[in-house]
């Protein structure tokens, strides 16, 4: 069945001219494979993240039936997909003119140069096409075997926390199926099984032998009071797969999507950057280089399009490309460093340059070490606060609409880091697998300020139980109470709550 | 076309419809009739299908927007304006919205009220035309090709000439023992059915009782549409007077005056008498009102036109008496003295609120009539 096929011909030519120029700007990329492909396609391939085979699950068709109808009905139209993978796969739409897809093309090598260079990144595997036929081949065999009900119903459950992901754990090196006592190695090696920490594995006879003593154990004991190690921890899918009393096809089926998980985090963690990041170059090839005078109409169009700003959420193509331009203008003027920032004049400051023209070398710097957290924590400055026109708002309960809360620099950028941290979840440890003495799960929410929303922290609690087969605990703060609600298969109801000892905090207590 | 997508979407499809069967009693108590869009498609608002995570909660104080404006200007209209009562659900999450057709929709209704189909009475009289591939022909496409007809042909014609070995069976059809599947037309008849709406819209029916009304008659209608191909809808309206009216008018109208339920069925009589002959006609008169009428020797005189001349000509008769304030339910009391709970002819359902309109459609449709 190919529903996509290599380009040809002119968009073949078109693609080879693209690549030079990225190539002559310093853009460093994977082999870019582009297909052509109908909508159809296109959102086949959109619902399913990319890839072409993946696992059943009826919400891949809930997307696709989203996307099909924004499609029909003209409220959205996806341009391009691009897939961080080794070669690089990149899919064009073939209703779309030349001019879109040359567009389109130099928007790709932008994202395929993120892909490979930022360290963010370092630990995907670049073999994912294969990695996710595999996921679903061996999905496809527990359904099988168990039927598809019951896997799919346990996906279900494990999806609700997918989100509950240790950011580090791209970073860090970890052999879990090590016997030895430490089996945390942090390693920043840049050897190729970096990311074995985020492989989900089957280590079937391991597997088998540790279970077997696993399963005579808990028949003596019920209730496995023990003390896990390696707490407190982030990586809850982790954590259950290793502690909780699940079956082998359990454990595996959460390997997998935690597997999965993290293959995409990197990607919600630097949104902005790679969003901006390769509308820069789509803007730069275009306008220096691959556009003719007779496209620039249309480029035009397109671009103030997908630039377009909105006042109920923040384009990060707008955001990113703009702080990318900022940075590249700051460098080469050389506005940084202390002796700019100390510098009170304004008009000094406003005519500012000593041609240092770093600019560019800067920002391949950037696009190398930073997330969207640190992109906008050290470049977004009070002048391009200003200059891009942003505000915070909010609900007013009176007037029943969203109103513009505040222009003031430091909310908004204090806002925007808080909607950035942890990849906008809320961050989730456990901190005990044997709460109360009897084995209960002891989560905390680690406040932000912003609390939960109690009744899906219920049901997501509500399937965390299903795994873990223990009431689930979890300390959180409500009102700047701190509060510990205790859901024991049922419901969830509160337990202990006191105020807390300062009025209000809004960073991170250190654990 | 054949991607494995197409089976996670009809394994979504499925989901759905499980969750609106088991959501059907709210959808219905609520009075959220899914709109039929010009194609027969029913929209039907899907909430919360999506996976629950830990999340942050309402009190999450709005976000980062872009453009001009001073502080305490509204953003004005946007994709992203959170509804009543939900301040800031979410980060733009969108409501489901299911698209199903009215056979999905009504299949959905009979399985959550175990309805029987309807066993249709009367002659069939309405003509349609259908193709049916119950005979074979010696000429046809070949995705018609009848392969078990043509390798028998074949067979038949290796033993005639001799040319069958039973040591080794090779049987090769050629050119004259190809067969194929060819049509025929057929006339079919379907049932015809007539549903007759009254409704009393005296004073004392308020826009509460109306409102039940209407949610009831929209799946009683959905139902019978699945299950007769062709069905005619008529409306009448009473108080102490009676007169045919469409069905904008029917939901829409509030009279004052007094209450003679004996006007419709006259009315409902004379119409059954002009279009409907009971022996070509399905025929489901309906009535609704809270229970009040005018006099005794109306109640009477109600009686004897259902006796004599409504109830002969119809499958059933079917009385809904939605509580009001100031209906008495007398109406009600004296249907039930005379036919009893377990009537053939005759249906009798009281509503008393909202929530029971799912039984009171069971009441009337569960009888298969």
């Amino acid at each position: 069945m190919n529903r996509t096929k290599p380009i040809e011909g002119e968009l073949l030519e078109l693609k080879e001219e693209i690549e030079v120029y990225a190539k002559d700007y310093g853009l460093d990329f994977y082999p870019v494979i582009f297909e052509m492909c109908d909508y159809d396609t296109v959102n086949i391939l959109a619902a399913l993240g990319g890839f072409p085979n993946r696992y059943p699950h009826w919400r891949f068709g809930m997307d696709y039936d989203q996307m099909y109808k924004g499609y029909a009905y003209g409220l959205q139209k996806i341009y391009e997909m691009v897939v961080n993978t080794n070669p690089c796969y990149a899919y064009l739409l073939s209703v779309n003119n030349i001019v879109d897809q040359k567009i389109v093309m130099a928007h790709v090598y932008g994202h395929a140069d993120f892909f490979k260079n930022n360290a963010w990144f370092r630990s995907t595997n670049k073999n994912m096409m294969d990695l996710m036929a595999n996921h679903g081949t061996k999905i496809r065999r527990y359904m099988d075997a168990y039927g598809q009900n019951k896997v799919e119903d346990f996906i279900d459950k494990v999806l609700s926390i997918d989100n509950l992901l240790d950011i580090d754990a791209l970073f860090y090196k970890r052999v879990v199926s090590s016997k030895k006592e430490e089996n945390i190695e942090h390693s920043f090696s840049d050897d190729s099984d970096l990311s074995i920490s985020l492989k989900s594995f089957m280590k079937s006879k391991e597997r088998d032998e540790l279970k077997k003593e696993a399963k005579t154990a808990h028949k003596n004991a019920d209730v496995k009071r023990v003390e896990s190690k390696n707490l407190p921890t982030k990586d809850i899918m982790l954590f259950l797969l290793e502690n909780a009393p699940l079956e082998d096809w359990e454990s595996d089926v959460i390997g997998i999507l935690r597997e999965e998980a993290y293959y995409y985090l990197p990607q919600r963690l630097t949104k902005i950057m790679n969003e901006g990041w390769a509308s820069y170059w789509h803007s730069t090839i275009m306008t220096q280089k691959a556009a003719k005078p007779a496209d620039i109409i249309h480029f035009a169009d397109h671009h103030a399009g997908v630039m377009a700003m909105s006042k109920q959420r923040l384009n990060p193509y707008k955001i990113g490309i703009e702080l990318f331009r900022d940075i590249e203008f700051r460098w080469d003027t050389g506005r940084f460093g202390n002796e700019y920032n100390n510098c009170e004049d304004m008009n000094e400051r406003e005519n500012w340059d000593t041609k240092a023209m770093l600019g560019r070398k800067k920002i391949f710097e950037v696009r190398q070490s930073h997330n969207d957290i640190s992109f906008i924590d050290e470049f977004f400055t009070q002048e391009f606060c200003e200059r891009m026109q942003i505000f915070t708002y909010k609900y007013n309960p009176r007037t029943g609409r969203n109103e513009i809360a505040s222009r003031d620099f430091q909310a908004i950028k204090q806002k925007l880091l808080n909607q950035l941290t942890n990849f906008g979840s809320p961050m989730i440890e456990v901190i005990s697998s044997n709460d109360n003495n009897r084995g209960e799960l002891l989560l905390r929410h680690i406040y932000m300020g912003v609390g939960l929303d109690l009744s899906y922290a219920t049901e997501t609690m509500r399937n965390i139980y299903y795994l873990w087969k223990r009431p689930i605990n979890l300390l959180t703060i409500d009102e700047n109470h701190e509060v510990k609600y205790h859901f024991d298969g049922k419901e969830l109801k509160q337990v202990e709550g006191r105020p807390m000892p300062t009025a209000q905090s809004n960073l991170p207590e250190n654990s | 076309m054949g991607h494995p997508i197409k089976r996670d979407h009809s394994r979504f499809r499925k989901i759905i419809k499980g969750k609106i069967r088991d959501n059907l009693r709210k959808y219905i108590s609520k009075g959220e009739m899914p709109l039929p869009k010009g194609d027969g498609v029913y929209k039907i608002p899907m909430p919360s299908i999506d996976t629950p995570r830990f999340r942050f909660g309402d009190k999450e104080q709005g976000g980062t927007g872009q453009g001009e404006g001073q502080v305490g200007d509204p953003l004005g209209q946007g994709e992203d304006q959170p509804g009543e009562g939900e301040a800031g659900e979410g980060e733009g999450k969108k409501e489901l919205e299911i698209d199903l057709t009215l056979e999905e929709l009504a299949s959905i209704l009979g399985e959550e009220l175990e309805l029987p189909n309807i066993e249709p009475k009367g002659k069939k009289t309405i003509q349609s035309e259908t193709d049916r591939y119950t005979s074979i022909g010696l000429v046809g496409p070949d995705s018609l090709k009848h392969f078990k007809r043509t390798y028998k042909e074949a067979l038949k014609r290796q033993i005639m000439t001799g040319h069958y070995n039973p040591e080794n069976p090779i049987i090769i059809p050629v050119r004259g023992d190809y067969r194929y599947r060819s049509a025929k037309s057929h006339v079919e008849f379907e049932n015809a059915a007539v549903v007759i709406y009254m409704m009393d819209v005296s004073g004392s029916m308020g826009d509460e009782q109306k409102e039940i009304v209407r949610t009831e008659s929209f799946w009683i209608n959905l139902w019978l549409k699945s299950q007769y191909k062709d069905i005619e809808i008529r409306y009448i309206i009473h108080d102490a007077t009676a007169k045919e009216v469409d069905e904008y008018t029917f939901f829409r109208t509030r009279e004052s005056g007094g209450t003679l339920i004996s006007s419709a069925f006259k009315l409902c009589r004379d119409i059954i008498k002009a279009d409907y002959n009971k022996d070509e006609w399905n025929i489901y008169p309906f009535h609704f009102s809270d229970g009040d009428n005018w006099s005794t020797d109306d109640t009477k005189q109600c009686l004897e036109i259902l006796d004599n001349e409504i109830i002969p000509a119809s499958n059933v008769f079917c009385y809904g008496q939605v509580e009001s304030r100031y209906g008495s339910g007398q109406f009600f009391k004296d249907l039930k003295a005379k036919y009893g709970e377990k009537s053939e002819d005759v249906i009798l359902s009281q509503i008393k609120n909202k929530d029971a309109i799912l039984d009171s459609i069971k009441d009337f449709l569960g009888k298969g009539k």
